[in-house]
């Protein structure tokens, strides 16, 4: 019978989705740096032996996902399947082989049912610290950059490497973390293989090649399909951004053919010397999803989805940069690919497509300094911390305040930042007139005001964006505002690298706002009204963009 | 003999419930959602007509209402402000900063229960360490209640940072408020939440805020209308955490009476797991809107403190509004009778959680309602008998079934209705095997070996594949398994918990810390249930949350406070930390994050719940035949009265078994019979 076929077809694949899923929460549970517990910076997914990914959980971030797809066929070539046995745990930090930089770890289980590997679960999460600079864009290469460990064992046959454990924790400034975080790591994708082991008896199931097939046939279809409705041809973007020293160029151009879209950076700016660089996976993973969060983006992601899909920079290109360029604040880069594969598509689905937004996540690395350990009655502490401006404007809506975008990852709550560091955060709320005007407005950015509560000094490792290329807006629409970074009644601060911040200052960061879509002057009166009475928007800026001239009587609602 | 009357009002029908020595009465009328008290009215008039007792003889009064949870998701609470410190007025709008779903660049966070204009900054503020760092302005206390004024604010909320450790600040503008404004409503966040996370704190107590007084004036009116039918007894109100509490308390902490009607069939599923000495229970209640799964152990169900209210996004987990409140842990799906089937682009069988509700309702209730659901996928497969729907209040229109199901399932897959039909039947049950799963996986349980009881309208017709998928031998289905929440509310206990946010290394024990925060907590939840509970002998249950240093996630630990030492906290800890996530981490410390305290007294209302008085809904039908369809191919089917069942006799499947307000489908392959007790056994032979 055609349809019990089909559906159980479906059962197995939403209980392949519903597995990868509970492991992605078993991580985040167990997890032990702040970024992976409070934050979601962590993907799971489970694989064919073939190294084809099945299924993916949604939680986690994009950069992630789409790159550890790519590296479970690393593992494979280094201990081919025949070679596995139950309880072997592989792992690596190899930022070319797994998810672009040393501090995110990658871990691969097979699953064993009746002796034979039927499947394998990889998790990647992003451990605090793996030692050299710390994390931040600072080094000229990745040696700077900490410990970096080839694909090997990280338990074999049960029992666990304790050579490698020790040569980590050695190496690192939070040894207990990190050793915390590989356990996780290791117990989340045993927790994956356990369900997916139950599953097999209960559908029978002895190898997944003919469902996983079908799963990925399916969906590789049905991608097809939703390109196909988009008009062939080639579309041209490019965007302009911080950069380290220097502004980068981004320059896209996306070419969509029959059942694929191919996207090429040619053009953009060569490698950097700093630690922004980004390795093709990572520029791979966010680039794709510049498409898929806009082209069949209910079909669930895999390989099958994701072979529609073909990414191109040329080697030396700072979004192919090749060992062994630093890379250690490559998120800064990478997360404003998907603005720009936006922005070709933007010439195809017109104003279904989001505007530029704030995009790269602040994500500070705060953390006490040298100099105030000796002279103050500080302790050493390192939090960090994440905030978001504001997203681009949408079809219809104005974008989201201080929401992640690209990125999937949460912020971290005010009080535990105090509870974990003797910082206190005196201020962190929605900075007003930061979104790009328009009739569709950009969401609103923050500002957060920092301070040491005994006044010592610390240090900032910045590795930000939008400090000096906006967010634009689109069809007349004004851009969101720049990010800033600087000292309160003091000085002025470049968007990436280490400060040091003396003692009693406070330190102010400005997140950028989203950009704007259609003429300011077109905005709903009422929605004018409305974020003034919020106070979202400055009557000034009410008065001279907006040309709003009724009023707001501030004494009554 | 004591005569005892439960109300449990939800989203669609009112379930009034009777408890005298003639044994229990039930009724269930549609919802009044003008004023809510009006069907409460309306069906105890009913019940008593059909009752022996009066309305003096009723000792005590039982309520649990959805009303909170409605408001808070249509947005008709109070319109309230949050005085929090200035620098952080956006903590409720910025919430967690994320998207909760990935991958759809359109999506909207719930809008927050209190508007930006509203969210008034006062200058203060205290460090992690409890300790001053700006002293409060009370000329910004002033200027904030100058707006509550002006902008005729009805309710009021106060939220300090880290007021989870020092609440002077919280305690000193709250008297501020009441000495100008002697008759606003206030909550705290320290009174309502005290624990660390501010958004969570925040978003707790506004809600608490927001519904406070409509629920105060519900309350008030409901407490009027019953004295003057003629009740003189004491009333109290079911909470989310499966506790009865008191108006008074109820009117405080409104938050805490969400979702108090799930709590009520947990709480039903704890006495009957109790009652059959069932250790493993996997409590199964299925309505028309959601279906809840609920895990019962040794006669108890796993009690946690976060929820989401309004999950805005296709019920998805994140896309609601935080609320940490003590609660009977539960998986809530959108999986009920009224879910909707649709075929996505991937020809791949979507259910629910869009759910065609009471009004139009399913296609099969032939009051307009087009889309395919999950009631009409039944209807079509001969699991209803179309004369005696709802007690034969709803005749079912087979027909508009079968075009419902052809026009959205079977013509776009090619299918044949039978197969679309049984399709939608078997996703719908996956769905809801799959949320048990990964719920006890959560929870670090397994299905195996479980007992499914199983009520609530939708439940029992689909109890039996559930059973299957799960690979369970038995399910139970209760008396009144129609209005199962309202009989659990008989069985609650008289309870209230309080958490207190105090951070202790293990490496560092402190035995008087634990002590001084259990003394405080002890005495605030005592002074709360003493007026209910003269005479009765109060129980004690104390968890630790805990995690390994750095970790951001806590596990509970039950502790006995006369025998409580570094060593056994660790000990039990790293047993539920082994059951939850297979190993433990070496040579780690650990932390504890919060303490809460349950003072409770046991007060089972509830003489022999098996006892069935009357039916209100009188049935008496012939046996007639009809053709089920199963995996196997159509079978005919006998339609049997439950009330005709001969204790003990045990019937084969196929066969329907049919009640007033449900339908129990008994497969071939099954069998059924009425236990002593009353209620049915449903197992798969052997």
């Amino acid at each position: 019978m055609k349809g019990s076929q089909a559906f159980n077809r479906q059962l197995v694949w939403d209980r392949l989705l519903a597995i990868v899923e509970d492991q992605a929460q078993a991580l985040m549970r167990t997890a032990f740096s702040p970024v992976v517990r409070e934050a979601g910076d962590l993907s799971a997914g489970v694989f064919d032996t073939h190294g084809n990914m099945l299924a993916q959980a949604v939680t986690g971030t994009p950069g992630h996902v789409n790159a550890m797809a790519q590296a479970v066929p690393h593992f494979l070539q280094v201990v081919p399947i025949s070679a596995m046995k139950p309880g072997d745990v592989l792992i690596t930090n190899d930022p070319w082989l797994a998810t672009g930089h040393l501090n995110d770890f990658t871990l691969v289980t097979p699953t064993f049912v009746n002796g034979q590997v039927v499947a394998l679960f990889a998790s990647t999460s992003h451990i605090a610290d793996v030692g050299g600079r710390g994390f931040g864009p600072d080094a000229n290469d990745v040696y700077e950059e900490g410990i970096r460990i080839p694909i090997m064992y990280l338990f074999r046959e049960g029992v666990v490497n304790e050579s490698l454990i020790q040569l980590v924790k050695a190496n690192v400034r939070d040894p207990v973390v990190a050793e915390g975080d590989l356990y996780s790591l290791a117990a989340c994708n045993e927790f994956g293989s356990q369900k997916l082991i139950q599953a097999c008896e209960e559908f029978g199931i002895k190898r997944f090649d003919e469902i996983g097939n079908s799963i990925l046939k399916i969906s590789k279809e049905a991608m097809q399909a939703e390109i196909n409705k988009l008009a062939p041809g080639t579309h041209c973007y490019s965007m302009n951004i911080d950069g380290y020293d220097r502004p980068i160029h981004l320059q896209c151009s996306l070419t969509i053919k029959q059942n694929c879209i191919e996207i090429d950076f040619d053009g953009t700016s060569p490698i950097s010397q700093y630690g922004i660089n980004v390795p093709l996976p990572y520029a791979e993973a966010y680039a794709c999803f510049g498409v898929r969060c806009l082209v069949g983006n209910d079909i669930p992601n895999n390989a099958g989805s994701l072979s529609t899909i073909s990414v191109r920079a040329s080697k030396g290109s700072i979004l192919n940069a090749e060992p062994p360029c630093a890379v250690s604040a490559r998120h800064a880069i990478g997360q404003m690919l998907p603005d720009v594969v936006i922005g070709c598509l933007s010439q195809v689905l017109k104003d279904q497509v989001p505007c530029e937004g704030a995009s790269c996540i602040w994500n500070p690395v705060l953390m006490n300094s040298p100099i105030a350990s000796r002279n103050f009655d500080a302790p050493p502490f390192v939090v960090n911390p994440i905030f978001n401006g504001g997203t681009g404007a949408r079809n219809g809506k104005d974008g989201l305040s201080t929401t992640a975008f690209p990125s999937g990852v949460r912020t971290t709550s005010t009080e535990v930042n105090e509870v974990t560091s003797p910082l206190i955060f005196l201020k962190r709320e929605f900075l007003p007139d930061t979104g790009g005007p328009g009739q569709f407005r950009g969401g609103l950015g923050q500002v957060i005001e920092i301070q040491h509560r005994h006044r010592a000094p610390f240090e900032i490792s910045k590795m930000f964006e939008r400090v000096k290329h906006a967010a634009l807006g689109r069809n007349g629409a004004n851009a969101g505002s720049l990010g800033r970074v600087y000292l309160r009644d003091g000085e002025e601060y470049a968007g990436k690298g280490k400060e040091y911040i003396p003692s009693g200052a406070t330190l102010v960061m400005e997140t950028p706002g989203g950009g704007g879509l259609g003429k300011p002057t077109d905005r709903d009166r009422k929605l004018v009204e409305n974020d003034l009475m919020e106070e979202l928007v400055s009557a000034e800026q009410a008065t001279s963009v907006y040309q709003f001239h009724g009023s707001v009587d501030k004494e009554s609602s | 003999m004591r005569t005892t009357l439960a109300i449990d009002i939800g989203g669609t029908f009112t379930d009034v419930v009777l408890q005298d020595s003639d044994g229990i009465h039930s009724t269930k009328i549609l919802t009044s959602h003008q004023d809510p008290s009006d069907a409460v009215i309306d069906g105890i008039q009913k019940i008593f007509e059909n009752s022996r007792s009066s309305y003096e003889e009723v000792s005590l009064v039982l309520h649990g209402t959805t009303l909170a949870t409605n408001a808070l998701i249509e947005r008709r609470g109070a319109k309230t402000a949050l005085l929090t410190t200035a620098g952080h007025r956006d903590i409720l709008e910025m919430a967690f900063e994320n998207r909760f779903e990935q991958y759809d660049v359109n999506i909207e966070r719930p809008r927050p229960l209190v508007s930006r204009k509203l969210r008034i900054p006062i200058e203060e503020r205290m460090n992690a360490q409890g300790e001053i760092f700006t002293s409060l302005s009370m000329e910004s206390v002033d200027r904030a209640l100058d707006a509550v004024v002006r902008e005729r604010v009805e309710s009021v909320a106060i939220g300090f940072l880290h007021s989870y450790v020092n609440d002077k600040h919280e305690r000193i503008v709250a008297d501020a408020v009441r000495s100008r404004l002697p008759n606003i409503e206030i909550s705290l966040s320290s009174e309502v939440c005290p624990e660390i996370r501010e958004y969570e704190r925040l978003s707790t107590t506004c809600a608490n805020a927001y519904v406070l007084p409509l629920m105060a004036r519900y309350l008030k009116n409901l407490a009027e209308r019953l004295g003057e039918l003629g009740f003189s007894c004491p009333y109290l109100m079911m909470t989310s955490g499966g506790g009865l509490t008191s108006f008074d308390t109820a009117r405080r902490f409104p938050i805490r009476l969400v979702e108090s009607g799930p709590a009520g069939g947990a709480i039903l599923a704890e006495r009957l797991a109790t009652e059959l000495a069932l250790d493993k229970v996997l409590s199964f209640d299925m309505g028309g809107t959601t279906a809840k799964l609920c895990l019962v152990d040794d006669g108890h169900t796993l009690l946690s403190r976060s929820f989401e209210v309004d999950r805005v996004y296709r019920f998805k987990k994140g896309s609601g509004l935080p609320i940490r409140i003590p609660v009977i842990e539960m998986v809530e799906i959108g999986a009920g009778g009224g879910s909707i089937a649709t075929v996505d682009q991937l020809d791949r069988v979507q259910i629910g959680p869009e759910s065609a509700g009471s009004n139009p309702g399913p296609a099969c209730y032939g009051l307009g309602g087009e889309f395919a659901t999950v009631t009409d996928a039944d209807c079509l497969l001969g699991r209803l008998d179309e004369d005696f729907f709802a007690a034969g209040s709803i005749k079912l229109d087979r027909e508009a079934a079968v075009n419902a199901v052809s026009t959205h399932v079977s013509n776009p897959l090619g299918l044949t209705n039978a197969e679309a039909a049984l399709g939608i039947a078997e996703i719908v049950d996956e769905n809801m095997a799959a949320a048990a799963r990964s719920h006890a996986s959560e929870w670090g349980k397994s299905l195996n070996d479980r007992t499914l009881i199983a009520f609530g309208g939708a439940a029992p017709l689909h109890a039996a594949r559930l059973m299957e998928k799960m690979s369970l031998a038995r399910v139970v289905i209760p008396t009144h398994a129609g209005v199962g929440s309202a009989i659990g509310f008989l069985s609650a206990p008289i309870a209230f918990e309080v958490v207190r946010s105090r951070h202790m290394l293990l490496s560092h024990f402190d035995s008087n810390l634990i002590g001084d925060v259990f003394d405080d907590m002890r005495e605030e939840a005592r002074s709360v249930i003493i007026t209910s509970t003269v005479g009765k002998t109060l129980d004690e249950t104390a968890h630790a949350y805990v995690r390994y240093v750095g970790q951001g996630h806590e596990v509970s630990v039950l502790l006995d406070l006369n025998a409580l030492n570094a060593d056994n906290l660790r000990e039990k800890f790293e047993e539920n930390y082994i059951s939850m996530y297979g190993q433990i981490i070496p040579n780690a410390d650990l932390e504890v994050m919060s303490w809460t305290l349950n003072v409770s007294a046991f007060t089972d209302h509830i003489t022999n719940s098996a006892t069935l008085a009357s039916s209100t809904n009188g049935m008496d039908i012939d046996v007639r035949e009809l053709t089920c369809v199963e995996q196997s191919g159509s079978k005919k089917a006998k339609v049997i009265s439950r009330e005709s069942l001969e204790p003990n006799f045990v019937i084969e499947g196929p066969v329907l078994i049919v009640e007033p307000h449900t339908t129990t489908v008994v497969p071939t392959g099954f069998h059924i019979q009425r236990m002593d007790t009353d209620h049915l056994l449903l197992e798969r032979e052997t």
